[in-house]
């Protein structure tokens, strides 16, 4: 029984096909890719998973938990951690208060907690936060706790994204580009990052790649999408040597 | 460094640094003392003193009614104000500033919650003695107090959720009606709603149940606001508040039971100075808890970011809409204390002069601060009485003042600053030698 089973999955926006008939199944404890050139539906994909936009067709479902239709708040309290391509952080808010908010639903005490400062509250809200802290100092950035995201260099930034996610304690975690915009150093940090993640959560992780190097060194499988179906699926070996991933992204000519 | 700042400094900023520094380590029980002494002083040898200068009678507020209206008596009543308020202020705060720091720090580290009262009751002994004066201060000091209560409660909308909301005096007047409703038809023969069900002298006491149903009747109206308008983010919000203010106000014109355009009389008088300080305090610390919390600074989430809000487990609508009516709940309040402050409440009181009113106060104080706000409330409101006697170069002077802080400070003068109770009333230490 796979972890996450995504069937026959189409999306339109108004009359563009978007995503069409798109298959997946991740297995828990599995790191896989899903790479494609720009605008072929990659982050689509993220967001109709996540709930952000409902699928037109197909299900989407968690362990035996059906996913379409549900509110992206109940998805990712379901165990559907992601992160952004374009970093959305709290401009007003500093790290620590980042991986503490991610663990909202985890919050039990309730509106009579929040106005009365009960210490049900006060003992959540120290578990929250010896949590992020711990996670802060798994990514890296511990001593950026208290620093607003704002002044972060952008390395950090996608650290306390990915802290983040994990704060939630997804079964899942989503990551789309989590290398964009890096420098190589940064570069082999975050893929440091993922792995020791990977390892200590025994997490499955799904991401979006730019970077070939990254998504080939680190998949188990990998899928390519072209104008949003599948063309290909395998492992990095396959992948790479699979004449119409090649087609797709160096064109005709590259082969022959 | 502290030479060489000091060398190149003007002698006037020179000396401004040193009075400064005199007091830098002043404890807020050492100022709340000084306050103290300096309003017991008043009461002892202020008359005389007001006669001695020349003037009619007390400055009831620090002068500046007098100083506009009587240029001439300037003089004598910046002396009355330094001789009564500053000096002694400022030597009991400086001289008390050992033992203060002393008894704070050890007030705190014996009980946190007991340090928190004594403050409370230092500052109320202060209002109680400084209103014992005039009514006039009396009134002043009471509708500041509400008014403290209205903006903070709005800013949790305006600021800390980031949407723009202008219903908070359609809220004030549903508070302050079911109030008043509520006491005057139990509570006192009146010609409208006929004899009294109840023996009035259990009405003090029945008195915040009748607040409460005012503010869960402002929380319903909010809610009735808050379904169509957060479908979406932008401006709708506003539109709709705005609209709801409007036909709140035409409801109750057109409502003959509560007395119509005429408004409504004979609301018995329970809401007293200590009444109305006790609700000011709830206010604060019942909001200020509820933004400080992870439930709280959800909104700022949504603010920032409401994808990744969304995407993080937050229940956005549901975190709205609560925090709508939770904002919309003490507003209620605050209009059924002003009711029975006035004692007479009509509709055209919560009409568009009161929302520029209260967005003034918001804006002007700090977006997304529960101290901001205070400081705001307190500011335009005492503002608002002392030029009063400008008249109509009142409504020049206050837009006036808060487009330079728009201009200066856009988010406001205190803004995105946790208030933090703790912080306040801890012992202060002398620079350098926490380290």
């Amino acid at each position: 029984m796979s972890l996450l089973h995504v069937e026959k999955m189409t999306h339109y926006f108004g009359g563009l096909r978007a995503v069409h008939n798109y298959d997946l199944q991740i297995e828990p404890g599995q790191i896989r890719g899903l790479i494609g050139p720009n605008g072929a539906g990659k982050t689509t994909i993220f967001n109709l998973i996540t709930g952000i936009h409902q699928p037109t067709e197909g299900s989407v479902q968690l362990g035996s938990e059906n996913l379409v239709g549900l509110q992206p708040h109940q998805i990712a309290s379901a165990g559907l951690g992601r992160t952004f391509q374009n970093l959305l952080l709290w401009r007003h808010m500093n790290v620590l208060e980042h991986v503490i908010m991610s663990q909202y639903s985890k919050m039990t005490y309730g509106l009579a907690g929040a106005f009365f400062g009960t210490t049900k509250r006060k003992r959540q809200e120290a578990e929250a936060e010896e949590k992020a802290y711990g996670l802060l100092e798994l990514v890296g950035i511990g001593d950026l706790a208290t620093e607003n995201v704002l002044n972060l260099p952008y390395g950090a930034q996608r650290r306390v994204e990915m802290a983040r996610a994990l704060a939630m304690d997804p079964k899942i975690l989503f990551l789309d580009e989590p290398t964009a915009g890096m420098n190589p150093e940064e570069l082999i940090q975050m893929m440091a990052i993922i792995r020791t993640v990977h390892k200590k959560f025994g997490l499955a992780i799904f991401l979006i790649e730019h970077r070939l190097k990254v998504v080939m060194e680190l998949c188990e499988k990998i899928q390519t999408l072209v104008f949003g179906e599948v063309i290909a699926e395998g492992t990095p070996e396959e992948i790479q040597n699979n004449p119409k991933v090649i087609d797709a992204y160096l064109g005709k000519e590259a082969i022959d | 460094m502290e030479v060489t700042t000091s060398e190149l400094s003007t002698p006037e900023t020179g000396l401004k640094s040193k009075i400064l520094e005199l007091f830098s380590s002043v404890p807020i029980l050492g100022w709340l003392f000084g306050i103290l002494i300096a309003v017991i002083l008043e009461q002892i040898v202020g008359t005389p003193l007001a006669w001695a200068l020349g003037l009619p009678k007390i400055p009831a507020l620090f002068g500046f009614l007098i100083m506009l209206k009587k240029p001439m008596l300037v003089p004598s009543t910046m002396l009355y104000v330094l001789l009564i308020f500053l000096l002694p202020i400022g030597i009991v705060a400086r001289l008390t500033l050992a033992p203060a720091n002393r008894l704070a720090e050890r007030m705190i580290n014996f009980s946190m919650q007991g340090s928190v009262l004594v403050h409370l009751v230092l500052l109320y002994a202060i209002f109680h003695i400084w209103t014992g004066v005039s009514d006039y201060r009396l009134l002043t000091l009471k509708f500041t107090l509400i008014a403290i209560m209205v903006t903070v409660s709005l800013n949790v909308i305006n600021g800390y959720m980031g949407e723009f909301s202008c219903s908070h005096p359609g809220f004030m007047a549903l508070g302050a009606y079911t109030a008043s409703v509520f006491s005057v038809s139990l509570f006192v023969n009146d010609s409208m709603f006929g004899q009294a069900l109840m023996p009035s002298f259990l009405g003090p006491f029945l008195f915040p149940i009748g607040l409460i149903l005012g503010g869960c009747v402002a929380a319903l109206g909010a809610l009735i606001v808050a379904i169509p308008s957060f479908r979406t983010r932008g401006d709708y919000l506003a539109i709709i508040s705005l609209a709801f203010m409007f036909i709140v106000k035409s409801l109750i014109e057109n409502l003959e039971f509560v007395g119509g355009p005429r408004g409504l009389s004979s609301q018995p008088d329970w809401a007293n100075l200590p009444t109305v300080f006790a609700w000011t305090v709830v206010c604060i610390w019942v909001i200020n808890n509820f933004v400080r919390s992870t439930i709280g600074k959800a909104l700022n989430a949504i603010r920032d970011e409401e994808t990744a809000a969304n995407a993080m487990t937050v229940n956005t609508k549901r975190t709205k809409v609560v925090a709508y009516m939770f904002a919309a709940f003490w507003a209620g309040v605050a209009g059924g204390l002003f009711a029975h402050v006035l004692g007479y409440v009509n509709p055209a009181t919560f009409g568009i002069q009161k929302l520029a009113e209260v967005l003034a106060m918001v804006y002007f104080g700090g977006l997304n601060s529960v101290y901001g706000s205070i400081v705001g409330a307190m500011s335009l409101s005492l503002l608002g009485e002392a030029l009063r006697p400008l008249e109509l170069f009142k409504w020049i002077a206050i837009p006036l003042l808060l487009i330079l802080v728009m201009i200066y400070r856009p988010t406001g003068l205190i803004a995105f600053k946790e208030f933090n109770v703790k912080k306040l009333i801890q012992p202060k230490k002398k620079k350098g030698k926490e380290v």
